[in-house]
């Protein structure tokens, strides 16, 4: 028998940020960071963008925007640095700083869309 | 056979495997295509959570007020950060077509006994992907 893991959930949490990140990053980017600064198309108002992010649903969609996408970043970084770069003896403190900031930034998140 | 004899006449060394252990650079990923289209697929999640924490930041400016909002807004306009966020758009875009093309080979369907075409299983994804950034769209601009 092997020692169960917890490799499957940290799975899961990479497989939803994955689709989530890829269906929904790049419109959003293009939108707010290229479009908008650029002048491509006009900067939204503050009462527009405020009321639109206050609605439930919108804050569901930047919460799941947001906090998937980190956890599939933590997966796929922490491989990159183990094998792209070689250090299979830090694992622990790569683990510990990939997942606590994916948990950091959901803690942000969940703030910001609570008290927006 | 006498041992005593034997050990006189031929000199040993103790069998001892050696490991095969090549050296393996830490620039392996260079210099071989699939290699580096894999590191660049990797690295795209790092533009990921570039976008993520820019978004952070809007809606913390958001929560501010609208100065927050303006001087937000300002910054964004910065040519390196616009720079910074056409190369992030790029490797998102990267990421998401290796992750829709992926799908054939994660979950190979079959039909009749023979194996559908990665194409066709892929499909939807694209169709789901121009819908969803047509309603983001539709939902800011209306």
């Amino acid at each position: 028998m092997t020692k169960p893991s917890n490799e499957a959930f940290f799975w899961m949490l990479f497989s939803a940020g994955g689709v989530v990140a890829a269906m929904l990053i790049p419109v959003q980017l293009f939108l707010f960071f290229i479009a908008i600064p650029l002048g491509w198309l006009p900067t939204p108002s503050y009462e527009f963008l405020l009321s639109l992010v206050r609605m439930p649903l919108v804050r569901i969609y930047l919460f799941v925007l947001c906090s998937l996408p980190l956890f599939h970043w933590a997966h796929r970084f922490r491989y990159t640095l183990y094998d792209g770069l070689k250090v299979k003896h830090l694992t622990g403190l790569i683990f510990v700083l990939c997942y606590g900031g994916a948990v950091l930034g959901t803690a942000v998140a969940a703030y910001l869309l609570w008290t927006i | 056979m006498n041992e005593g004899t034997s050990k006189e006449a031929a000199t040993y060394t103790p069998f001892h495997p050696r490991w095969y252990r090549p050296h393996v650079s830490v620039y392996w990923w260079l210099g071989e295509w699939h290699y580096l289209k894999f590191i660049l697929r990797e690295l795209s999640s790092v533009f990921v959570a570039v976008f993520v924490i820019e978004t952070l930041f809007m809606l913390s400016s958001l929560r501010d007020g609208p100065e927050a909002y303006a001087y937000f807004q300002q910054v964004m306009r910065n040519p390196l950060l616009i720079v910074l966020n056409i190369v992030s758009f790029l490797f998102v875009v990267l990421h998401t077509i290796t992750w829709f093309n992926l799908a054939p080979s994660a979950m190979p369907v079959r039909m009749g006994g023979k194996r559908v075409p990665g194409a066709l299983i892929a499909a939807p994804s694209y169709v789901a992907w121009v819908i969803v950034s047509g309603f983001v769209c539709w939902l800011l601009l209306r």
